[in-house]
């Protein structure tokens, strides 16, 4: 990608004693934010009535797609290594393979990798978090990555920003590991808002003898909304382990809050021996720092406690809180990423300015004991908050990493994502833990809904028909009949369990209980042999008191036998008078699930193999004995977020005159104007896709070859009044074109020659995997807006002149320009 | 008297020689009481010169290169397959995209990592002997030609993973 070219990452002040010329990292971190190759993209683009088109090949590298090459293959895996980033597995359990499955080992195709690929969380090839933040009019998210390599190592500052923290355009790098004192690593970092609005950036650096000391960097231009540069402070790094510190213990600085005192104050987690602890220091200006002898906090036997966060949350109100802020209706929050288990731990307690200490409400709860709250009891790590001023609300965003193997991270070139940002309070119904919820702003995202009534007796599954489901956001409530209800807790012969119950131990949602499970099965096919239950279970206690629990069992997800599958989940408050309610987001590889509001979160990462593609539906299950259930819910098909990397570059001044659609809604993005197909060319079938409007949805894959295949694509376009063919052009791994590529090319150019001559203006649903590929081809084409693609046009003049003439506005598309062609 | 002097010097030496590998195996003992396989955790690692004068960190990296070793000599073990059993052509592939992972991209982080993020060591050698496992039920029952070394590899990542669990 062209992007990261044009500007400088970073670099130190010239008058740096320390710079030397050759501390420049290498420069190609301008990888192309590439993650599974794919194939560049021809447009072959017709007006409706005028016989006007061209095609576009648009210029990438990918892998061959060819089912034979073998020895290729090979090469592909070697070469996608260097791209693909490395995932992280869950340690918190010894990962052995699972199954008795006795069939042979499963064996991953393309087709099921590429559906992983999440069409709204943020993704870039590998990333933990750090540095979020809000500044003129953008928001703007840092993350760890490494362009060189497929391993961790040589991280450095990837850069995206959003308008709406959900649409999110990559920007170049922001900071390489360039110095002596972050050579081995620019790690995760903190942002301050300073109060006349400049920002400071401390970072944890690993020097060149990878020992983990504190560095200060602000933007080299503050009038720069995009704060594409930053500058690193001539005298770092400005804090390196205290006396007592090991070296690798002694990262993640936070971001700053005022004290009484007037000075400012972080803190920064470490260890002594197997106690997690959080030191503090005070600064005035970020450059000098005076330790205090108090520590934040610390608890025995929780190791190492990484990416602390410290924040104030209110009481009473739900808005979010500036981290300065402290009072009487002010509770603060300690926070740490426990390295021995991955689990994001955090308590709610009282913070004393006058000494730095902080003391949890509930000790027995305390930050990182293995009882204590969680942001989300699924697949969750690293994650930080910071204080959006913009719109007074506090957000938390946490790392999801892979739960496949590293094998088939390679394969599909990438690993890892966010989740979506979610707004974080006190509870202020219990007052004892925090509430989380998605930002608003995801309801952008939302297309067409379907509301459901549903009564679900006991022992049954629903189909929930909502077309595709593997793009979903679902908000529901359930009820428990009360004459159920009653029965249960009035027979003595129903067993009290809820003492003992977990969903992790429990057996997941197969084992039946008076009240429960019940929920939705997520990512499911048609025959239930993959699916992912989201459920409730309500549990009998001692006291005849009804505990309920929120769980995401992954065990029956997927067939691979590579992945790991666990139960996840916890215990939800339910006061009285409320109902059950839970909200889904569902986006292909990873489920969001919410219990009562966001009491309780859990992530889960889910790879099936079957339950993709026009096969992934949605069921409404109800597993209890006797109970039944009533479940009132609403679900939205989600729009992709097509995050895609930010130009300035000219596009060239063919594709400038003859603009394909995805350009014109570069230049105009409303502009939704212009039908594009999409055509996945394969050895033996094709797929189509097609894009009107604000969808791309698969429509057909043909078998038929060579002049019939032509004819038909040209029939389909005619058909569906397309206006320009988006055709995928395979390349070999090393960017070169190949036989296949050449094939293409032929095919495009015959289509562009007989569609202009034409004059241009079913689903046989045999295998939709291909005509999803070809959806593929058209977001990509529409998500890098065009970029690098290769304009075809007819060698004849007269049909070169026709195409110049533009594309026939549809009246009935756009009623608003009704009034530009007619006179009433 | 010849006989007695002879017996003081054998003793003397034995003495000697009990304090040296007292000495020298300290952290070897120390560190591979705390792994799942004493006997193999130390073999491993007193066959390699340089762990006598290792911190956890380099005991942690040598096991990393018997890691690499293994994966190598399966790899060749693979090729050789191929000829040999050519009806398993399809579980070999898996096997050698299997083992490649492991060699090239686990044993990189894991080299990496345990110098910087440990934890990120410790996932890589999980992955490696996941994709072992992996690769070795990807043949029908009896007819692998790399279940020995498939075992090898398990026993290996879980010593290494103990290893490395020292350093978070």
């Amino acid at each position: 990608m062209a992007s990261t070219d044009a500007l400088l990452p970073i670099s130190a002040r010239e008058e740096d004693p320390l710079l030397s010329d050759g501390s420049r990292s290498d420069p190609n971190s301008e990888t192309p934010l590439r993650r599974r190759p794919f194939k560049g993209l021809l447009a072959v683009s017709f007006g409706l009535l005028f016989i006007a088109f061209y095609v576009a090949l648009i210029a990438t590298h990918d892998g061959s797609r060819s089912d034979d090459a073998k020895i290729d293959e090979t090469e592909t895996t070697m070469s996608r290594a260097r791209l693909a980033g490395v995932s992280e597995k869950s340690n918190d359990q010894l990962w052995k393979l699972s199954g008795d499955r006795n069939a042979a080992a499963f064996a991953w195709n393309n087709s099921m990798l590429s559906w992983q690929r999440t069409a709204f969380h943020f993704q870039p090839e590998q990333n933990w978090m750090n540095g979020p933040l809000f500044y003129k009019g953008w928001y703007h998210f840092f993350y760890q990555y490494n362009p060189n390599a497929a391993v961790w190592g040589d991280i450095v500052w990837g850069h995206s920003v959003s308008k709406d923290l959900i649409h999110w355009v990559h920007l170049p790098l922001a900071m390489v590991a360039d110095q002596w004192y972050d050579a081995n690593g620019v790690w995760t970092g903190s942002a301050t808002i300073l109060p006349d609005g400049s920002i400071v950036m401390l970072y944890t650096g690993s020097t060149d003898k990878s020992v983990q000391v504190q560095n200060l960097a602000y933007p080299e231009d503050p009038n720069d909304p995009l704060l594409l540069k930053w500058v690193k402070f001539s005298g770092n790094p400005v804090l390196v382990p205290p006396p007592g510190i090991l070296p690798k213990d002694f990262r993640d600085p936070t971001t700053a809050w005022k004290t009484s005192a007037g000075k400012w104050r972080i803190t920064i987690g470490s260890k002594i021996n197997r106690t997690g602890i959080s030191l503090v220091y005070d600064t005035t200006d970020f450059k000098t720092f005076e330790k205090l002898d108090t520590l934040l906090h610390r608890v025995p036997n929780t190791g190492m406690w990484e990416c602390v966060d410290f924040y104030p949350v209110s009481k009473t109100a739900v808005n979010g809180l500036d981290t300065s802020v402290n009072g009487p209706d002010v509770k603060h929050i300690v926070k740490a990423s426990m390295d021995d288990t991955r689990i994001d731990h955090y308590a709610v307690g009282t913070y004393f300015d006058s000494n730095g200490t902080w003391i949890p409400d509930d000790p027995t709860i305390d930050v990182g004991i293995s009882t204590s709250l969680r942001y989300d009891y699924g697949k969750f790590y690293a994650s930080k908050t910071f204080y959006d001023q913009n719109k007074g609300r506090r957000i938390l965003w946490g790392w999801i990493g892979e739960s496949d193997s590293e094998y088939a991270d390679v394969q599909k070139g990438w690993s890892s994502l966010q989740g979506i940002p979610r707004t974080v309070v006190l509870d202020t119904k219990t007052g004892k833990n925090l509430v989380q919820w998605p930002v608003e702003e995801i309801k952008s995202l939302r297309l067409s809904s379907k509301k459901f009534d549903i009564e679900v007796g006991p022992g049954s599954v629903v189909p929930v028909d909502v077309g595709s489901a593997a793009q979903l956001d679902i908000e529901a409530e359930f009820e428990i009949k009360k004459e159920s209800l009653d029965k249960i807790l009035g027979d003595a012969s129903v067993m009290a369990e809820a003492e003992e119950f977990s969903c992790q131990t429990n057996g997941g949602s197969t084992v039946r209980g008076a009240l429960g499970p019940f929920g939705f099965l997520v990512l499911t096919d048609d025959k239930l042999s993959e699916q992912t239950p989201v459920y409730f279970y309500v549990a009998k206690g001692k006291d005849s008191k009804l505990k309920t629990f929120f769980c995401t069992d992954t065990s029956r997800s997927s067939f691979a036998n590579d992945v790991v599958k666990p139960i996840y989940g916890s215990s939800v408050p339910v006061l009285k008078g409320e109902k059950l309610t839970m909200r889904i987001l569902v986006d292909h590889s990873i489920v969001e699930a919410f219990g009562q509001g966001g009491r309780t979160c859990i992530t889960s990462r889910v790879y099936p193999t079957k339950a993709i593609y026009g096969a992934t539906k949605l069921f409404l299950f109800n597993n209890a004995i006797d109970a039944a259930v009533t479940a009132s819910f609403k679900v939205w098909q989600m729009n992709s977020a097509f995050i895609h990397p930010y130009s300035e570059d000219a596009v060239p001044t063919s594709i400038d005159e003859i603009p394909p659609n995805a350009v014109r809604r570069k230049i105009d993005s409303n502009w939704r104007g212009g039908f594009s197909l999409g055509v996945d060319l394969g050895l033996s079938r094709t797929g189509i896709a097609i894009s009107k409007g604000y969808t791309v949805r698969p429509l057909t894959v043909l078998k038929s070859r060579g002049q019939k295949l032509e004819t038909r694509l040209l029939e389909i376009a005619e058909e569906e009044e397309v206006d320009e063919f988006i055709i995928g052009l395979p390349r070999s791994s090393d960017g070169k074109e190949t036989i296949q590529s050449n094939k293409v090319r032929s095919v495009a150019g015959r289509l562009a020659v007989q569609a202009a001559e034409r004059g241009l203006k079913k689903s046989e649903r045999q295998n939709r995997e291909d005509a999803y590929a070809a959806v593929i081809l058209l977001e990509r084409y529409f998500s890098t807006q065009g970029l690098g693609t290769e304009i075809i046009l007819p060698k004849s003049l007269d049909l070169q002149e026709k195409i110049k003439k533009g594309a026939f506005v549809d009246p009935d598309f756009f009623p608003e320009k009704l009034e530009e062609n007619y006179t009433f | 008297i010849i006989v007695r002097e002879e017996m003081k010097m054998i003793k003397m030496m034995m003495l000697m020689a009990m304090m040296m590998g007292v000495a020298m195996g300290d952290i070897i003992d120390k560190t591979c009481k705390q792994t799942p396989d004493y006997t193999l955790c130390v073999s491993l690692l007193r066959s390699d010169p340089r762990s006598s004068s290792a911190d956890v960190v380099g005991l942690g990296l040598i096991l990393v290169d018997k890691i690499k070793a293994l994966g190598t000599e399966t790899l060749g073990q693979i090729n050789v397959a191929y000829k040999t059993k050519p009806m398993l052509k399809r579980a070999l592939d898996e096997c050698n995209g299997r083992y490649k992972t492991i060699v090239d991209v686990d044993v990189n982080t894991a080299i990496v990592a345990i110098k910087g993020n440990p934890k990120f060591a410790e996932g890589a050698i999980v992955d490696a002997s996941v994709e072992a496992s992996v690769c070795e039920r990807g043949f029908p029952k009896g007819q692998s030609p790399v279940t020995g070394l498939t075992q090898r590899m398990d026993k290996i990542c879980d010593v290494t993973r103990a290893i490395v669990r020292m350093l978070l």
